[in-house]
């Protein structure tokens, strides 16, 4: 049977992980490659890596990163965050991620989905939707981190995309991300019923119930959680536990 | 030492699958030199072949058929001279007949079979099947050795809108569910395949990889 998965996601400035990972026994909290070690460790269905780096030319230690990850971690990596071309998906795929994701590029150009899917194979592609409901079961694109509306409806723009062959969408709940207040499950299950392709919940997931209700109510088959991982309140094997005993299947922790 | 090359046709990055080569051997104590390359003569002096693949069936095989002397030396190690061969996601579909996907491709043929879209029973399923999936054998196989299989057994990493259909059941290894059988492993003799990627799979890659590296068909 296959299992619903859980993906921790780091988000990554200048090679170092931004937010604090509270591991213990880990040697640098800052590293990327010791932090995705540590979630591998504690079964992880897959890693996300969202590049938030500052400048251009810091953009080329992701690639470093996501190397020496891949080195170490025999586990699918998603790597996402300032893709809008062709070449950068190439050279993060060159250095080891296993899935590009892409965002605002999709939005001010759907063709370039459909030109990433052919050139690379929809397997690797992942289009990540931030949206927020505007009015009640209204749901739209925001990009730029949630400051810009596009007036674009994200179901639409989520079936549009699954048929010009993005493999994957990595859906945050713009509104609730960062409130730890759960998902928004009536968009999570708008865009899921909506497309055949896997739908990643992520945004505003603050206890491990979050997680039960992005699987159970919202339809996705992925959850993607950052701040509950990384400042320690749960551990990666807890949550699967926890969503297996509500019923979710899930991959048991292996030692 | 044993050298065990992975075949470089311009399908993905295979510095991760390398490593995990390099892993296995290093946990399994089997002295191994593991070798990334598309030139047909590493391909002759390799002991044993393993043929990776991402994304669509034809252009995978467009791009091994491009490789000057590839093919021709791969039908002679495997087929001829029986070295243990490994194919991976597409590489392992690239055995069969022929491909189906959006228009019909032949593969190497040297599995009896079409590559065809996975249409779980429950159409609510998403496409691609991706994910962690239990796998079930047929029978049992060298490359399974020692790894817990079944409903409660160790999880192999799946992505994939296609698989193969072996027209000989004999040739099915294991399958997985997905509302419907699903080939998650095929072979015969000295060739086997892997719907799934072992270099993804974490435990059960790394031993299905080591069992590979041991393999004496």
């Amino acid at each position: 049977m296959l299992k619903m998965r859980l993906i921790p996601c780091l988000d990554v400035k200048d090679g170092r992980v931004v937010k604090g990972v509270n591991f213990v026994d880990l040697r640098d909290a800052g590293d990327p490659v010791e932090c995705a070690r540590a979630y591998d460790a504690a079964g992880a269905d897959e890693l996300c890596f969202l590049d938030i780096t500052a400048t251009h030319e810091n953009r080329g230690t992701m690639f470093d990163v996501v190397k020496r990850t891949a080195e170490q971690c025999f586990m699918p990596l998603t790597v996402g965050g300032g893709v809008r071309k062709l070449d950068d998906i190439r050279n993060l795929l060159l250095a080891g991620a296993d899935k590009v994701s892409i965002n605002s590029a999709a939005v001010s150009d759907r063709q370039f989905v459909k030109q990433a899917a052919t050139k690379f194979g929809s397997q690797c592609i992942v289009v990540a939707i931030d949206a927020k409901e505007t009015s009640p079961g209204k749901f739209e694109i925001f990009t730029h981190g949630g400051r810009k509306e596009t007036g674009i409806d994200a179901v639409d723009f989520a079936r549009e995309v699954a048929s010009l062959g993005a493999g994957e969408i990595l859906l945050t709940s713009m509104d609730r991300d960062g409130t730890g207040k759960g998902f928004n499950i009536p968009l999570t299950r708008a865009i899921a019923d909506a497309v055949s392709i896997p739908v990643i919940a992520s945004g505003g997931v603050g206890t491990l119930d979050h997680l039960v209700e992005g699987i159970r109510d919202g339809h996705a088959t992925a959850v993607l959680a950052a701040s509950i991982f990384h400042f320690g309140t749960f551990k990666i094997g807890e949550a699967k536990a926890y969503m297996q005993a509500q019923g979710i299947p899930m991959r048991s922790v292996v030692a | 030492m044993m050298k065990t090359v992975i075949i470089d046709y311009g399908s993905g990055n295979l510095h991760s699958a390398h490593k995990a080569f390099e892993r296995a051997a290093h946990e399994a104590g089997i002295k191994a030199k593991i070798i990334v390359s598309n030139k047909p003569d590493d391909v002759e002096k390799a002991d044993r072949i393993v043929l990776p693949g991402v994304g669509a069936f034809k252009d995978c095989r467009n791009g091994l058929m491009a490789v000057e002397g590839l093919r021709e030396a791969l039908q002679t190690q495997v087929i001829v001279h029986g070295k243990p061969f490994l194919g991976i996601c597409v590489g392992m579909q690239l055995m069969a007949t022929r491909g189906v996907e959006h228009e019909v491709t032949p593969g190497l043929g040297w599995i009896a079979g079409d590559v065809v879209a996975v249409r779980p029973a429950d159409p609510s399923l998403k496409i691609p099947h991706m994910g962690w999936n239990t796998i079930h054998p047929h029978g049992q196989h060298a490359l399974l050795d020692g790894i817990l299989t079944g409903d409660d057994g160790l999880h192999a990493y799946f992505v994939h809108s296609y698989h193969m259909q072996p027209t000989l059941q004999e040739d099915v290894i294991a399958t997985t569910d997905y509302a419907g059988d699903v080939t998650a492993m095929v072979g015969y003799d000295n060739i086997v395949g892997t719907q799934f990627h072992p270099e993804k799979s974490q435990a059960l890659g790394l031993a299905l990889i080591a069992n590979f590296l041991r393999w004496r068909p």
